[in-house]
């Protein structure tokens, strides 16, 4: 049971710093998500927690002890890669074992400890199969089997589900959920995947360019995106973003509901696309042009285009009726629901 | 070796499946027949043989004469010439295998200063093999003392630039995870390197080692400068000895019988290991 902390972490290669101070605070038994868009540094952060990667300037703390010059295996953390990095020569018993052995653990101890953790994800049948004889679950499996039997203070998922198909990812994410609650351990996700890291996240770090743009709980994160990027980078379809000026109409309006919002006419407002709803020409607060609608049966997406030249997506529930495309629509929304930046 | 054509191939029938039997039956003959032989002439007696037309089916000295090659020989018995190139021919083949393996796992896993520097080094090597360096390396050996004897035949040749790059490349293939994640289970870098690379590498290995093998065993040059002492002498250069200086008659039924007998260590090497080898040639595991 353990906590990890980050205090100002930078990470340079060369003269480009990659990672611009983070900080962080992860309690005991806490499933962190790291989320962002390729090349933002999360993975990086992952690895210097791991002790994969040196860091630069900063403070890496797991349960207290400062760890920044320990050895991977000093640390008590595990790790599971996106690729499985499984050894492709031994069996999945032994892949599990290797770490124990090395360890030095007595042979009885190690047999139970494997076997107790096959038996967690499903593995005993497949003991003795090398890995190139397994499906991409089961190898995925493997990996999180060797993180378990080791009982680290922290688990370390490193995009674990990208290398999986769409319907085995869901799943996976389900049983990983599962296990870490289970085993109550402390653990740290990087994806790219903002619905893995809504789905799985007790809390998340939005990250940016080598920045923690926001960290916090995901409906939190998704009702109120502290900056422009999170807003539109945490849920699908995007969140849209207007000017004022767009909303002169429904500028008034506004005002008397949101009086905080009333001011810089340069602000970027935030609608999420479920906010917004056709209604009838007199409630209309914002006008715009139909494009196109996209019928995904549970819910239908209109797109749409303001006289600005700005585009505005709405998600509506079901197979909704809306105007055909070229003719006038008619938005409104709650102007409780909106962000601004 | 018939039954394991792949149905993928392009089958032919009839007339065209004869023509092309025939033209490798044709083929194969013509490399065989030298060595036919040179088995037929090790089973006749010297007069025999120098008395055209030479007889073109096998006598009944095979005994005699093998065992006169094998215990007594010309100048030293050849069980002792064969022992002498098979300790030289392991010798160089373990050798260059252990050598190039760690070289290559320090110069792609170990980041040192001039670690490129080293590396094309070794490349360079490739430039100079044994033939253009044989004069400065027989001075190194004899000032060190290893004229007739094994180190001699072995140290000088048991470097190789072509082994330590195969397995450079092959250790380039191996994901970077698996030694982080070899590092997070806590393994050393040598228990990662005999754990993890080296069963790995075991295909490769395999097929350097009948390359290297059959390599050290056909050496000709080096042990020829570097043993004078005929007990130290190799079988390759042995069967160039035999034959005398002068007009003196050579023994050929000895000589064909020691040639025939040199043919089989790396013919039954090629042949216990021929899965392993061409395993290692076409076979990634990831």
């Amino acid at each position: 049971m353990s906590t990890i902390s980050l205090k100002s972490v930078r990470k340079s290669y060369g003269n480009t710093e990659v990672i611009h101070g983070v900080d962080m605070e992860v309690n005991d038994g806490e499933f962190i998500v790291i989320v962002g868009p390729s090349g933002c540094g999360k993975s990086t952060l992952l690895r210097m927690v791991a002790g994969l990667e040196t860091v630069t300037d900063g403070e890496i703390h797991i349960d207290g002890q400062r760890v920044n010059d320990l050895e991977p295996m000093d640390r008590n953390i595990a790790m599971v890669f996106q690729n499985y990095a499984l050894y492709p020569h031994m069996s999945v018993f032994d892949n599990m074992a290797y770490g124990l052995k090395i360890a030095g653990r007595p042979k009885p101890e190690i047999a139970e400890r494997v076997q107790s953790a096959a038996k967690l994800l499903q593995l005993e049948d497949y003991l003795d199969r090398k890995p190139r004889q397994l499906s991409g679950g089961q190898r995925q499996r493997v990996a999180m089997g060797r993180a378990i039997v080791r009982k680290p203070a922290v688990f370390l998922f490193d995009e674990p589900l990208s290398n999986l198909d769409a319907k085995l990812r869901v799943q996976m994410r389900l049983e990983i959920k599962a296990l870490q609650r289970e085993l109550g351990i402390t653990s740290l996700y990087v994806t790219h995947d903002q619905v893995e890291a809504m789905t799985l996240a007790d809390r998340m770090i939005v990250m940016h360019d080598g920045v923690a743009e926001q960290i916090g709980a995901p409906m939190e994160v998704y009702e109120h995106p502290k900056t422009r990027f999170v807003g539109g980078f945490i849920g699908s379809p995007p969140m849209n973003f207007l000017s004022r000026r767009s909303l002169v109409d429904a500028g008034k309006l506004l005002a008397a509901k949101r009086p905080e919002l009333d001011g810089d006419e340069d602000a970027a407002l935030g609608l999420r696309p479920e906010h917004l709803s056709l209604t009838t020409p007199s409630k209309a607060m914002i006008k715009a042009t139909m494009q196109y609608v996209e019928p995904l049966g549970a819910e239908t997406l209109v797109h749409t285009r303001l006289a600005t030249g700005e585009s505005l997506t709405l998600r509506l529930e079901g197979a909704a009726k809306v105007p055909d495309p070229g003719s006038e629509c008619n938005v409104s929304f709650d102007p409780a629901h909106v962000s601004v930046f | 070796m018939a039954s394991n054509t792949k149905s993928g191939m392009v089958e032919r029938s009839g007339k065209a499946a004869w023509l092309t039997h025939l033209g490798m039956v044709i083929g194969i003959a013509i490399v065989c027949f030298p060595i036919y032989l040179a088995f037929v002439a090790s089973t006749w007696q010297q007069q025999d043989l120098i008395r055209p037309p030479m007889p073109l089916l096998p006598g009944g000295y095979f005994v005699e004469n093998y065992s006169r090659a094998l215990l007594s020989g010309i100048n030293a018995p050849v069980w002792r010439m064969l022992f002498n190139s098979m300790v030289m021919a392991l010798g160089i083949a373990f050798g260059k295998i252990v050598i190039s393996l760690l070289s290559a796992f320090a110069i792609v896993y170990f980041r040192f200063p001039f670690r490129n520097v080293f590396f094309w080094l070794i490349f360079l090597t490739l430039m100079l093999p044994v033939e253009v360096r044989i004069v400065p390396t027989y001075e190194v050996a004899a000032n060190f003392g290893m004229l007739n004897s094994y180190s001699g035949l072995i140290l000088p040749l048991i470097a190789s630039a072509t082994a330590t790059f195969l397995f450079r490349q092959f250790y380039m293939t191996v994901p970077d995870e698996l030694a982080e994640a070899a590092r997070v289970d806590g393994a050393k870098p040598m228990r990662f390197f005999i754990d993890i690379l080296l069963p790995m590498s075991r295909t490769n290995i395999a097929a350097l080692f009948v390359i290297l093998f059959i390599y050290g065993w056909n050496q000709y040059l080096w042990p020829l400068l570097i043993t004078t002492d005929p007990q130290m002498n190799t079988i390759v250069m042995g069967i160039k000895q035999m034959f005398p200086s002068g007009d003196d008659w050579v023994d050929w039924p000895v000589v064909m019988a020691t040639a025939i007998l040199a043919m089989l260590p790396p013919v039954a090497v090629v042949v216990f290991m021929q899965n392993l080898f061409i395993k290692g040639l076409v076979e990634t595991e990831k």
